[in-house]
């Protein structure tokens, strides 16, 4: 089993951390991982983006053509990667900022609004944990538990934000779930 | 076992650096490579180490000529235009017997290029790269695990034949994160074990020798007859390195392949992805992957020619610069192909699947 992903949006929403922390606890449920950022000029005032990879072998190429999900945190990210989805592959996105969605009819479409949920929670910085959240309720990708031992660290790290993050991540499991 | 943890491949390497007992690093930042400098930086100073950033990269590296010169274990990184300026220190270090690593993350040349990934210095880093008669050895790591494991590994080679080692990896390998489980750090006791084993040659002052003898350090011999004495040495040493040294990995090679892929780095990382998909489809390709470029594995590459393998494909993102090796190495035997990207360019699974694909309708 080998799932491949890009998660995308503007310098500063937190795309790069999804992947970072998907990927954390793939490695902790003993899966190959490997997380690619682009790192070139498109990152300033374009899409920032990651490629990870989670599989049951050795990770060959770590490059993603082929997404089996698309977390699109802004439109630029749908128009950009959505067309590469594999059909019946998974897009996730942000509809505070994805106005125009997308055409494709055959993947599996889940969004909501999760800008507004964020700052329903207390804090805009806890957006990339809906997602996360989202993409667990939908998937198999990595377990619930896992993530949670995953991200304990952050309690020391930054312990205001916290338990906004736990909120964050059951908001975006159960809207994943639906 | 240690515990794995989730890391850069520019951090791991710097990591994996200090526990191999490296305590000098000497550096100038540049894209891609800049967060193995930052990280040096940051941790060696707690490590008791001397970090400097130097005012440049020519100053960087003959700072670590100084530094190994005293018989320590030290370091500089750079990425390809940086390490092209290192050259001239690189040749020095290479006549005055001296190990050191050095770090290239390589990014699209030549001359300033750009800051993706790319293999455009493979002549640099296998034939000398600086003036004279001379090698270093390279090293091409394929995951950020290998790449860590090869800071260890570079400072025992250049130790044991007190010459520069590369370490050839990518833009790709450098920002990438991956799983690492490290080696447990060098303790007080091991690191003045290396000390010492630099005491025979080195200028720090041995106290236990009666009278303290004088050793040099120097690249310059200007009698012919002494020159050519030297030369010849080197020669040899370069010999042993060949017989002795000879890195690769052979992935689902046997007397069936149809045919052969050669592919080293990051390049070889997507070609392993294209050859499970063909393999998966019922076909039987197999891949040899220099781990040391220098010296070239040619007898791995000329055995891994089985008598069913129709063509031999070099996958390189570089105009072909190893195909000139893998050509030596398979001595006409069969024909050999290739398919690069240059300029920071990638190819994808599928079009390394294609093109294998291609050669194998041709072959029927």
């Amino acid at each position: 089993m080998k799932t491949e992903m890009i998660c995308a949006g503007f310098g500063g929403q937190g795309a790069l951390t999804i992947g970072k922390f998907l990927v954390k606890a793939g490695m902790n449920e003993g899966k190959n991982v490997s997380w690619l950022p682009s790192y070139g000029p498109e990152m300033r005032g374009g899409t920032a983006n990651v490629s990870t990879v989670i599989s049951d072998k050795p990770v060959g190429s770590p490059v993603v053509a082929h997404p089996d999900i698309v977390i699109a945190l802004n439109q630029p990210s749908i128009d950009k990667f959505a067309p590469m989805l594999k059909a019946g592959g998974l897009l996730i996105y942000n509809e505070d900022m994805c106005p125009k969605g997308t055409d494709r009819t055959d993947i599996k479409v889940v969004s909501a609004p999760m800008t507004t949920i964020a700052k329903e929670i207390g804090n805009l910085k806890v957006m990339n944990m809906v997602a996360i959240g989202m993409v667990m309720g939908n998937t198999e990708l990595v377990k619930k538990e896992t993530m949670l031992n995953s991200i304990a660290p952050l309690q020391k790290k930054a312990p205001e934000l916290y338990d906004m993050n736990l909120e964050a991540i059951d908001k975006g499991y159960e809207l994943g779930k639906k | 076992m240690a515990e794995k943890v989730l890391m850069k491949g520019n951090e791991a390497v710097a990591e994996a650096a200090i526990r191999a007992g490296c305590r000098l690093y000497f550096a100038y930042p540049i894209t891609p490579q800049s967060e193995l400098i930052e990280y040096m930086a940051r941790m060696m100073p707690k490590a008791g180490g001397v970090f400097v950033q130097a005012e440049s990269e020519i100053a960087a590296i003959n700072m670590v000529y100084g530094a190994s010169g005293c018989g320590r274990r030290a370091m500089t990184s750079s990425s390809s235009p940086g390490i092209a300026l290192k050259q001239e220190g690189i040749s020095y270090l290479a006549g005055a017997n001296l190990p050191a690593v050095i770090v290239n993350v390589q990014r699209g040349g030549p001359g300033l290029g750009d800051i993706q990934p790319a293999q455009g210095d493979y002549f640099q880093a296998t034939r000398g790269g600086g003036n004279g008669d001379y090698y270093t050895m390279a090293l091409a790591p394929s995951t950020v695990q290998e790449f860590a494991d090869m800071a260890s590994l570079a400072f025992d080679l250049a130790d044991k034949y007190r010459n520069p080692v590369v370490i050839l990896a990518d833009g790709l390998l450098g920002q990438m994160m991956e799983p690492v489980e490290f080696l447990p750090a060098k303790t007080e006791a091991e690191l003045k074990e290396l000390d010492n084993q630099h005491l025979d040659w080195c200028c720090c002052p041995n106290e236990d020798e009666p009278n303290h003898h004088h050793h040099e350090i120097n690249s310059l011999e200007i009698d012919p007859v002494v020159l050519e004495q030297h030369v010849l040495r080197l020669g040899e040493k370069y010999d042993k390195i060949t017989a002795n040294e000879q890195r690769w990995e052979d992935y689902n090679i046997n007397a069936d392949n149809e045919i052969l892929v050669v592919a080293f780095g990051t390049a070889s990382r997507i070609c392993k992805s294209a050859i499970d998909e063909l393999n998966d489809a019922g076909h039987n390709i197999g891949l040899v992957r220099p781990i040391t470029v220098w010296p070239y594995p040619y007898d791995a590459v000329y055995k891994a020619v089985g008598d069913k393998v129709k063509k031999v494909i070099v996958f390189e993102l570089n105009l072909g610069q190893m195909v000139q090796d893998v050509k030596i190495a398979v001595n006409g035997k069969v024909p050999v192909d290739f398919m690069g990207k240059v300029g920071g360019i990638l190819f994808s699974t599928d079009e390394v699947k294609a093109k294998i694909a291609e050669n194998l309708e041709e072959a029927k």
